[in-house]
């Protein structure tokens, strides 16, 4: 079977389970019968993926059907369109979806039958949704299935919807991105409008032939960019990813930090040559993107909550995709994308493995747990070194390009601006590292309660344990194959620029996550540094970030008044203009009436009467006129 | 006599008629007045037919005449059905149409 027709399969495996399973009530209510469906779907759909992407030869297979029909030639399509950016996304996505799948099984075996199969079918549905947004030939295809993924995303961040704070993450994430996702669709029909077609690979040909007008472009690129700006949590947009980890833990890694917020960079990436016309909007990504970075990873150093630690990990991982972006090299913004969905899944499954085990998400409470969880302390740590860039593990090949290609953009600050977050990123995720499974177990309050948590302390079952380490192979795997055999993973693009390094960077990317790391080991490990004067020496910093930067009041406040002000004057409108003009109408028609009805006597000779006295007078005025 | 006086003749016939309808309280008397109306058209017709050297006015007038009893007929059982449901013939209690 040819690449198209591969990834059609992987495309239609999902949506065959979630559609069973939405229709067949008992299989849903049952739970893990409905769980081990979407599971085969989701192994079909692996399979499929691995193969197309395997099987890719370096010709584009479109597989398209038309849809909306419209003189001449449809306005709109729908299939699949296989290359070489689609296939290896496609293959990320499936992948980590079936992890994630095997690895809720586990993680939720407390849950009632019903919860279960309700979040076995968003899964399918989310896996579909996704699948169908890396694969879609079309802007529209892809826009509607960017919305799929949002809701998916609101479904299942809601999860637990009994929790009030559950209930609000989920709305406060479908509002901001929605925020983003009106952008995207304007700049998608402007778009339109100025070129007359939504598809990707005649938008490509028109674009790298200069047959489009650059009059106009710059906008519509910066709207498509505030759809990307609102999935992928750039600032000012970011609020909702640190709220949306109330959803459960392996919908975090799938969709907060794997899939869904990556399909931002995705995007951009996808119509990096569009982008490449607008140099102006590139400066702002690049931009935003580090500043995004750097605010993300302070934010992070706050954070006592592990997975919160995580969320402003992919925020600040994010804008460092952007950048890239920006800088005009997409190619090693998708690389890190691809490597840092591996190794946040896995950072976010192996969290979640603590958070099992030990009840509860503060890292306060946490502490030794290397000894009582070995395997879970190894492939956590592996993660964490490929997040900080460390040689040899795949997060370090992918930031460096990102380093590199900044630099070779030209863009200085946004290159200090990410250094400073390497050096970051190291210290935040060590000190997680070192906080949870290093030092001592805490003396809990409660001794009864510490030893009921000690007893469970281990580490987790075969479904849990099995998805961490073949994604810590993975990482691991793509680290060492990059280095010694080289860049087989994702290739450039034709005409893609390639950007040399310079020779000083590796050594400096490496020293910033040493330093960090170092720093880490000094305050938390060694505790030479008391942490409690480091923290006083940022003191405003730090009470800043603690306020999140006040970043969620200001919109909170701002979203408040705003809507407070415009009900009242709509609410004024309403009462005084709309209904007022209402009531005058309504008592005149009511007076008008009653003095009407009067002349309405019942008694037909009256009527007769003026029947006659009417014809009379018609009869005169025919006299009078004709004459 | 010329056309004219049998016209004058009809117009005086059709608003004695007229009269009667719109001022008769009772029932039979808005009917006799209908009956009137009617005569004073046959008697138009007739004029014209007559004047005119057309049979057609004739024609029209016999047919006329069967409607006018068949009217009348129609008229004075309706009158009875009245009389038998209301116990009244007279117009102005009839009101039921009052807005």
């Amino acid at each position: 079977m040819d690449s198209g027709l591969l990834t059609l399969v992987a495309l239609l495996a999902p949506v065959a389970a979630f559609l069973v399973l939405a229709i067949v009530a008992p299989l849903r209510r049952a739970g893990r019968p409905g769980a081990y469906f979407s599971i085969l779907g989701a192994t079909v759909s692996l399979g499929a993926a691995v193969a197309a992407w395997r099987g890719y030869d370096g010709a584009i297979t479109r597989m398209v059907w038309d849809w909306l029909p419209s003189e001449g030639r449809p306005l709109a399509t729908i299939g699949v369109l296989a290359d070489e950016t689609s296939t290896v996304m496609l293959v990320l996505v499936a992948l980590v979806a079936f992890l994630v799948q095997v690895y809720s099984l586990s993680y939720l075996s407390d849950e009632p039958p019903q919860g279960l199969g309700r979040y076995y079918t968003y899964q399918s549905l989310f896996a579909f949704s996704m699948m169908g947004l890396v694969l879609a030939p079309n802007l529209l295809q892809l826009f509607i299935c960017w919305e799929l993924v949002g809701l998916c995303s609101y479904l299942l961040i809601g999860y637990w919807y009994q929790k009030p704070e559950a209930a609000r993450a989920a709305v406060k994430a479908f509002w901001t991105t929605k925020a983003g996702d009106v952008g995207l669709l304007i700049g998608i029909v402007m778009l339109w409008k100025l070129a007359g077609t939504f598809d990707l690979g005649e938008l490509r040909a028109m674009a790298t032939g200069n047959e489009l007008p650059l009059a106009g472009l710059s906008i519509i690129t910066f709207c498509i960019y505030l759809g990307a700006m609102g999935k992928s949590a750039q600032f000012p947009l970011h609020v909702w990813l640190p709220d949306a980890m109330e959803g459960p833990t392996p919908v975090s890694a799938l969709i907060h930090a794997a899939t869904m917020v990556t399909a931002g960079v995705y995007l951009l990436h996808r119509t990096s040559w569009l982008f490449a016309l607008t140099p102006d909007v590139l400066l702002i990504i690049a931009w935003i993107g580090a500043f995004t970075a750097l605010l993300a990873a302070v934010l992070a150093c706050v954070q006592d909550d592990i997975k919160r630690v995580l969320a402003y990990s992919t925020v600040s991982q994010l804008g460092y995709m952007m950048a890239a972006i920006g800088a005009g090299f997409s190619t090693a913004g998708f690389f890190h994308l691809l490597t840092h969905g591996l190794f946040k899944a896995l950072l976010f499954l192996g969290a979640g493995a603590v958070i099992h085990a030990v009840g509860s998400n503060d890292l306060s409470r946490m502490g030794g747990l290397a000894r009582r969880m070995p395997q879970t302390a190894i492939v956590f740590i592996i993660g964490t070194l490929s997040l900080a860039g460390i040689p040899l593990f795949a997060g370090f090949l992918s930031k460096e390009e990102i380093l590199g290609s900044v630099w070779a953009g030209g863009l200085v600050g946004p290159f200090l601006l990410l250094m400073l977050v390497a050096f970051l990123t190291a210290f935040y995720m060590f000190r997680v590292v070192f906080l949870a499974f290093f030092g001592t177990a805490p003396a809990a309050a409660g001794h009864h309660e510490s030893a009921h948590h000690g007893a469970h302390e281990h580490d987790p079952p075969m479904p849990m344990l099995l998805p961490l380490w073949i994604l810590a192979l993975l990482s691991l795997a793509v680290g060492v194959y990059s280095t010694f055999i080289g860049p087989g993973l994702v290739a450039l693009p034709e005409g893609a620029a390639e950007h040399t390094a310079p020779g000083w960077l590796t050594p400096a990317a490496v020293g910033v996550a040493i330093a960090g790391i170092t720093l880490a080991w000094l305050t938390y490990q060694r505790r030479t540094i008391n942490a409690a004067s480091l923290a006083s020496m940022f003191g405003p910093i730090r009470h800043a970030a603690l306020a999140k930067f006040w970043i969620d009041d200001l919109f909170e406040r701002v979203l408040a008044a705003g809507t407070l002000a415009f009900s009242s004057l709509v609410g004024w409108v309403d009462r005084y203009i709309v209904d007022g003009v209402l009531n005058v109408v309504s008592v005149w028609t009511v007076t008008t009436g009653d003095e009407m009805r009067t002349i309405q006597t019942g008694r037909a000779q009256d009527y007769v009467y003026g029947l006659a006295v009417g014809l009379l007078l018609l009869l005169v005025w025919a006299r009078w006129s004709l004459t | 006599m010329g056309l004219q006086a049998y016209l004058i003749l009809a117009a005086v016939v059709f608003g004695i008629g007229l009269f009667g309808v719109v001022t008769r309280r009772n029932t039979i008397g808005i009917l006799l007045g209908i009956e009137l109306m009617l005569n004073a058209v046959n008697i138009n017709l007739v004029a014209f037919a007559r004047f005119s050297g057309s049979e057609v006015g004739m024609v029209f007038t016999v047919f006329a005449i069967c409607i006018t009893v068949a009217e009348a007929a129609m008229g004075l059982a309706i009158v009875i059905l009245l009389f038998r449901v209301r116990r009244t013939v007279m117009a102005d209690h009839l009101d039921l149409l009052k807005g």
